[in-house]
């Protein structure tokens, strides 16, 4: 086994634990962290690439994630403020009226 | 199957460029153009002032481009033979990549006989209408019409190209609409302009084809190119040219198989019939004909349906002329069998050509002359064209009772008379080439002896058929003098063959008269004519002038009757073989337009539109649906990518 498998695991189960609670939580926060934790478990495995390549393409990519990432916090948890001081709900379910 | 001549030699055209008279040549056309222009724009912008004087500018008109005509004419007789070709350049009319076409006038023999008969008898049918429209609210608008027919036919017979001849053409069929339904309140009358204008495209059809393969073939539409060239082209090509400019004299000729608006036309006003029918129009595709023998005497075939085509038409023309009550029908009737002679002419070839014109200047002079005489009675019966209504008129109205005479006895072909010398030869010519094409020539002489016969007996002779209100009466002299002038051209109208005149005339464009040997003399030839044209007119008086005529007409009358009052069913066939299948292809059309070309449309629109109402179900707005079709799809791609990686 190479060095960097622990972490390409460690990832996968982190980004399959954030699809998972993405796919059945309903509170928009909840989801939010989730889809977090889906973005570092691929900062993760970016990382651990660049460590076994040996150059430093996937940490600057990591990089980039991590500052799309908090870019998009700060819309997204905006949007949810909104919808919650509107709707008096966090839940993602119920603000489904964009549709057919 | 008809044993024609051999191909004779015809001259090429080969003109001199225009000098002295002749540079007034393009006046000619100006004039009466000129004349259409100011009347017509006049007439409607300020039409009382226009009333006062309009038709006297119309009538000036033609009768200036009689004279011009008449001063080259006798200038072209002062030159030597070979030096009667005359062509004017006016001006670059097309000049487009390869196509090089001038308004170019081209003066010669053949161009030189119909200008004074178009502004000679077209003017004294102006002259005549005068009087005949005098009270029509729109006497303006007529003459702005019959000067732009007028201008039109000299156009065309003018025009040293085929293209300025096809200029003419199109104009010519324009103004006999305009004119045909000149009363455009009787339903009738538009009826009949719409029909003359639907079949002539026909024929028109046919002369635009056959302008284009000239220009493939040649490179050019100049009457002076094709001639020079025309050893260059196979016999196909010149066959295939000589019938589609066949289809475009049938057209304007009304020779079977497009004869049947010739009829209707006469709804328009009497002198428009006589235009038509006697100095311009129907004799537009005898010109085409002798213009063209570059083309046809290098064309046996064409020739040979020519003649079979003027050979149905002088006796079906002469048929319908047999039975027809209507005066104006009957004459007209006779000018189809009369052009049908005309064309037998052309299509003979060298021989004919000349008689063909000569024809068709004596049919000019006696048919005018007739068709005026008929609307001179018709203006005195109060419009009524019924013959059978008419009656012992010669004393009512002596002027136009002697004037008819004379062309009466000049189309029978009466010894002496203008007709007599005309047909006799042309009878004469077709028996040299082919005895039955010569025997049904004299079979219609023998059938115009009798219709004109019937015709004049009912107007003339017999008892007084007229309605109790109805007085006729002479008419005024503006209407009479031309009717005189063309009796007298009627009678004399022959001296233009004595000597061979217009053989010689004629000879630099059609050739030299060919020495034919007739099966019988021509002596003999003459005697038979005669003679069966008296069996005619003898019938004629037994049937119609020793019995009563009915006011109605009877209808238990033979098959052979009825077919020659419905025209020899030339309407009926026209419906069944045209008409019809047209409107049964329009109506399948329509339905297949309908059913597949509409539903090809709808249904591939009814199709999106449902899969789309099934699709748009997903958009179901909760947000986590759309993240596991994202999740499905993103394992998707990662599964394919394995497969292919691993495969």
């Amino acid at each position: 086994m190479d060095s960097v498998t622990p972490f390409i695991v460690l990832s996968a189960i982190l980004f399959t634990i954030g699809a998972v609670g993405v796919l059945t939580r309903r509170n928009a926060i909840v989801v939010f962290m989730c889809v977090e934790l889906m973005l570092n478990a691929s900062n993760l495995a970016l990382v651990a690439f660049a460590k076994q390549h040996g150059n430093l393409d996937g940490q600057i990519a990591a990089f980039f994630v991590m500052v799309v990432a908090a870019a998009e916090v700060v819309v997204g948890l905006a949007i949810i403020m909104t919808i919650f001081r509107t709707r008096r709900s966090a839940s993602v379910d119920d603000a489904s009226l964009l549709k057919y | 199957m008809f044993a024609l001549h051999e191909g004779g030699h015809v001259p090429v055209v080969d003109p001199t460029a225009a000098d002295g008279v002749f540079s007034l040549a393009w006046l000619v056309i100006a004039l009466p153009l000129a004349g259409a222009a100011i009347l017509l724009v006049g007439g409607a912008i300020a039409p009382k002032r226009f009333a006062a004087f309009g038709h006297v500018l119309g009538t000036l008109l033609p009768i200036g481009s009689f004279a011009i005509s008449l001063a080259m004419f006798l200038s072209l007789l002062g030159r030597d033979e070979g030096d009667r070709q005359v062509v004017q350049h006016v001006y670059d009319w097309i000049d487009v990549g390869g196509l090089h076409v001038g308004m170019d006038l081209l003066y010669d023999p053949l161009t030189a006989l119909f200008l004074l008969l178009i502004t000679g008898v077209g003017s004294l049918i102006h002259v005549y209408s005068i009087g005949y429209m005098a009270h029509d609210p729109r006497r303006v608008r007529f003459f702005g019409y019959l000067n732009l027919f007028v201008a039109a036919m000299l156009t065309l017979v003018m025009a040293e190209n085929y293209l300025g001849l096809f200029l003419g053409w199109e104009g010519v069929g324009l103004a006999s609409y305009l004119l045909i339904g000149f009363w455009q309140h009787k339903h009738s009358a538009a009826a009949a302009a719409k029909k003359a204008f639907v079949i002539n495209r026909v024929g028109d059809m046919g002369l635009s084809a056959a302008i284009m393969l000239a220009f493939a073939t040649w490179g050019s539409t100049s009457f002076t190119v094709i001639s020079a060239n025309a050893d260059g082209a196979s016999e196909k090509t010149m066959t295939a040219l000589g019938l589609l400019l066949l289809l475009g004299a049938c057209g304007k000729s009304a020779q079977v198989p497009l004869q049947a608006w010739l009829l209707d036309a006469m709804e328009g006003p009497t002198p428009v019939s006589a235009l038509i029918h006697a100095a311009t129009m129907v004799t537009a595709g005898v010109y085409l004909i002798t213009r063209s023998n570059f083309v046809f005497e290098r064309a046996p075939d064409a020739q040979t349906v020519v003649v079979i085509v003027a050979t149905v038409t002088l006796l079906w023309g002469a048929v319908i002329g047999c039975a027809k009550d209507d005066i104006k029908k009957a004459l007209a009737g006779s000018t189809m069998s009369q052009i049908g002679y005309m064309m037998l002419g052309a299509g003979l070839g060298v021989a004919g050509y000349a008689f063909a014109i000569f024809h068709l200047l004596t049919h000019g002079f006696f048919k005018a002359n007739m068709f005026l005489g008929a609307g001179s009675v018709m203006h005195g019966m109060d419009d009524d064209v019924n013959m059978r209504h008419y009656g012992a008129l010669r004393a009512m109205m002596p002027v136009t009772f002697l004037t008819f005479a004379m062309g009466y006895l000049a189309i029978i072909g009466f010894p002496g008379f203008s007709g007599f010398w005309s047909k006799d030869k042309i009878i004469e010519v077709a028996l040299a080439e082919n005895w039955v094409v010569g025997a049904c020539a004299l079979l219609g002489a023998g059938i115009t002896g009798f219709y004109m016969t019937r015709l004049m007996l009912m107007t003339f002779f017999g008892e007084k058929r007229w309605a109790k209100d109805v007085h006729p009466h002479e008419s005024p002299a503006v209407m009479t003098y031309p009717l005189i002038v063309l009796a007298a051209l009627s009678v004399l109208g022959g001296l233009m063959l004595a000597g061979g005149w217009i053989q010689d005339f004629l000879s630099p464009v059609v050739g030299e008269e060919v020495e034919h040997d007739p099966p019988i003399p021509a002596l003999a030839v003459t005697g038979l004519a005669v003679l069966i044209v008296a069996v005619g007119v003898t019938i004629a008086i037994m049937l119609v002038g020793r019995r009563d005529v009915p006011r109605e007409a009877p209808q238990d009358v033979s098959f052979v009757t009825r077919a020659a009052r419905a025209d020899v069913y030339g309407d009926a066939i026209n419906d069944e073989l045209v008409v019809k299948p047209g409107r049964a292809l329009t109506g399948g059309l329509l339905v297949f337009d309908r059913s597949v070309v509409d539903g090809l449309f709808s249904g591939g629109a009814l199709t999106v539109g449902g899969v789309g109402a099934l699709v748009r179900r997903a958009q179901n707005g909760f947000v986590r649906s759309y993240a596991l079709s994202l999740l499905g799809g993103v394992l998707l791609v990662v599964l394919a990518l394995l497969a292919v990686n691993l495969a």
